[in-house]
């Protein structure tokens, strides 16, 4: 009896054990992600490189900075946030104050889980076939359709979430006193949810300002500062991808830069958003 | 005061606007809703369609099962053979979860069952930090720590030590490779797996837990004889996700895992998976004939096997995670 207790206890220690240790090796990866971001980025990081495009050829010019990519990058990201949310919110707010549990509606909350899934690789090759197809051109606003498509999902479902844990006696006092469901949805509903449609949007911006794989043929690649729309504009993931396998360091400095300034971005969204949405959340009605 | 005032004027503001104005508007917003709500539907049957519709002519001149099967990838002479990349994405992704699954499962237990309250608090954000780092970001610290790691210390400890091991036998010298790709994918797809882990072992009931751990049992015992069967389809499910997720993964994949067209044999072995070719090779597709063809019969190939595994997965989640409300 006694050694039956011993060794199952002796089982538990370890087991104990084993789950303590590979909660600290997850741990510890973002620890040694992040030191290897941070002591690669930090020496490449200076005035120049803020704030000035590359010099010379074909990203391959040894002077200049990446200014180019940052702003293509911010541009890009915000558009793409910006569209989404245009066309995803209403659709948020059709879903749960319109249809609630009706088949169209969990056709369409399907349909948006299958987008989500799409890998972004796809969605680039698919804005690639349609410019094509409308005979325009890798720019700016391709990168921006491209994220459009891929943050809608991400952005819509999101705020579907918040509005379903949002509790339904408001709407119903609100309906109750004679509202539209119109007044409902952008009254009662839309200022309840702000937190969450806060964190929703910083998600989606996130994801689509660290994506490379949708911008790789929409928005292409160019030295310049983006000025025009319809103009290929460059962003901080191409930026990397490009000239990190080049030859020479000081292209690779740049890449390293890059590196360094995109992943500050994501977690000062990433981050951002817990805070916005801790502090927004006061005024909403539990 | 300030608010009070903003109030009554939004008051009075609606006040002024007549009931049939307000009736009318609401009508006109339900058709803006809808026609908007149709717009990811057709989004999803147009990416569809759009892929179809464009691999339908290398579909004519060679069947689908020569295209899957078959071996040689030479656009200049026409041969179209996906089965290189086929295996290649198989193994990476394979190897991925392989090493990803154990420790998130620990993980995910380890939190839900051991860890306390604080550690469970602060481990959310930890797990978004990790999801949000794009996977360039991932692509960047694999080439500088995974890579040379493989090629300068794995590689020669292999070739002098364990030379007769086939999976790990491999005559390429560079550590650009299956395994850089399967790591730097591992540690992408790991928080995921765990965010979703600790969802479903949270949702559990509670009930059967504390009656097994009242009769006596150790936790151990209880997590192998009551938790884990209960949480099994959930796990399920958040592994086929996970693996979703691995095999859409393009931008940290291409950088490491070498990307050379050929039927992989060993963990060393270079790959070339699915979403590294339609990458790397979208900017010439056009100079050589149905080239363009065979790269979006490499895209619809990669949507099915992940709607696949998608749908199926999130299906399986959201019949295991709604059955506690019931």
């Amino acid at each position: 009896m006694k050694k039956r207790w011993a060794k199952r206890h002796i089982a538990e220690a370890i087991f104990r054990l084993i789950a303590h240790v590979s909660f600290v090796l997850v741990a510890g990866s973002l620890a040694v992600i992040l030191w290897t971001i941070i002591s690669k980025g930090f020496p490449a990081i200076n005035w120049t490189m803020l704030t000035q495009a590359p010099k010379g050829g074909y990203y391959l010019g040894k002077e200049g900075g990446i200014l180019n990519a940052i702003l293509g990058s911010l541009y890009m990201a915000a558009g793409g946030t910006l569209l989404a949310f245009i066309i995803g919110l209403p659709i948020a707010l059709y879903l749960e104050t319109y249809l609630r549990n009706s088949p169209w509606a969990r056709y369409v909350r399907l349909t948006l889980d299958v987008l989500w899934g799409i890998p972004s690789i796809v969605y680039g090759a698919f804005g690639f076939i349609f410019m094509l197809a409308i005979g325009m051109r890798a720019s700016l606003l391709g990168g921006i359709i491209a994220l459009t498509l891929l943050e809608l999902p991400i952005l819509t479902r999101a705020m579907d979430e918040v509005i379903r844990m949002l509790p339904r006696d408001l709407e119903q006092a609100a309906l109750a006193l004679g509202s539209t469901r119109l007044e409902v949805a952008l009254r009662v509903v839309t200022r309840q949810m702000l937190p969450g449609i806060v964190t929703a949007i910083l998600l989606a911006f996130g994801r689509g300002i660290g994506d490379a794989a949708s911008v790789l043929f929409t928005a292409g690649y160019t030295d310049r500062i983006p000025t025009s729309l319809f103009r290929p504009a460059a962003s901080l993931p191409l930026a990397i991808y490009f000239q990190l396998s080049m030859p020479y360091p000081e292209v690779q400095q740049r890449a390293y830069a890059a590196a360094l300034i995109l992943t500050v971005i994501v977690l000062i969204t990433s981050l951002g958003s817990r805070w916005i949405s801790s502090r927004l959340s006061k005024n909403v009605i539990q | 005061m300030i608010q009070s005032k903003s109030l009554s004027a939004r008051e009075s503001q609606s006040e002024r606007l007549s009931l049939a104005v307000r009736l009318r508007s609401d009508k006109f917003a339900r058709w803006v809703f809808i026609i908007l709500s149709i717009i990811p539907v057709v989004l999803a049957l147009l990416i569809f369609g759009m892929l179809v519709f464009k691999s339908l002519p290398i579909m004519k001149v060679n069947s689908i099962w020569q295209l899957l099967t078959g071996q040689v990838w030479k656009p200049e002479e026409g041969l179209f053979g996906f089965w290189p990349f086929i295996t290649g994405t198989i193994w990476v992704t394979l190897t991925a979860l392989l090493i990803a699954v154990p420790p998130s499962l620990l993980t995910a237990i380890y939190l839900s069952e051991y860890a306390g309250r604080s550690l469970r608090t602060g481990m959310k954000p930890l797990l978004d930090l990790l999801a949000a780092i794009p996977s360039v970001v991932y692509g960047v610290w694999g080439t500088l720590a995974i890579v040379p790691f493989i090629q300068n210390k794995l590689g020669p400890f292999v070739r002098q030590h364990l030379p007769n091991i086939p999976i790990l036998n491999s005559d390429n010298p560079t550590g650009f490779g299956i395994l850089a790709g399967a790591i730097v994918l591992a540690i992408m797809i790991t928080p995921f797996i765990i965010a979703i882990l600790f969802e479903i072992m949270n949702n559990l009931p509670k009930g059967l837990k504390d009656a097994s751990l009242a009769l006596g049992t150790t936790k151990l015992q209880t997590i192998r004889w009551v938790v884990f069967p209960q949480a099994l389809p959930g796990i399920i499910a958040a592994i086929g996700l996970g693996a979703s997720r691995a095999l859409g993964e393009t931008m940290a994949v291409l950088m490491v895992v070498g990307n050379v067209a050929r039927v992989p044999h060993s963990l060393l072995d270079a790959a070339y998976p699915l979403p590294a070719l339609i990458a790397n090779n979208y900017g010439e597709m056009m100079s050589i004939p149905l080239y363009d063809a065979a790269l979006m019969t490499a895209a619809l190939i990669l949507l099915v096997i992940i709607l696949l595994f998608n749908v199926t997965s999130t299906m399986a989640l959201q019949s295991v995670l709604g059955k506690k409300g019931a």
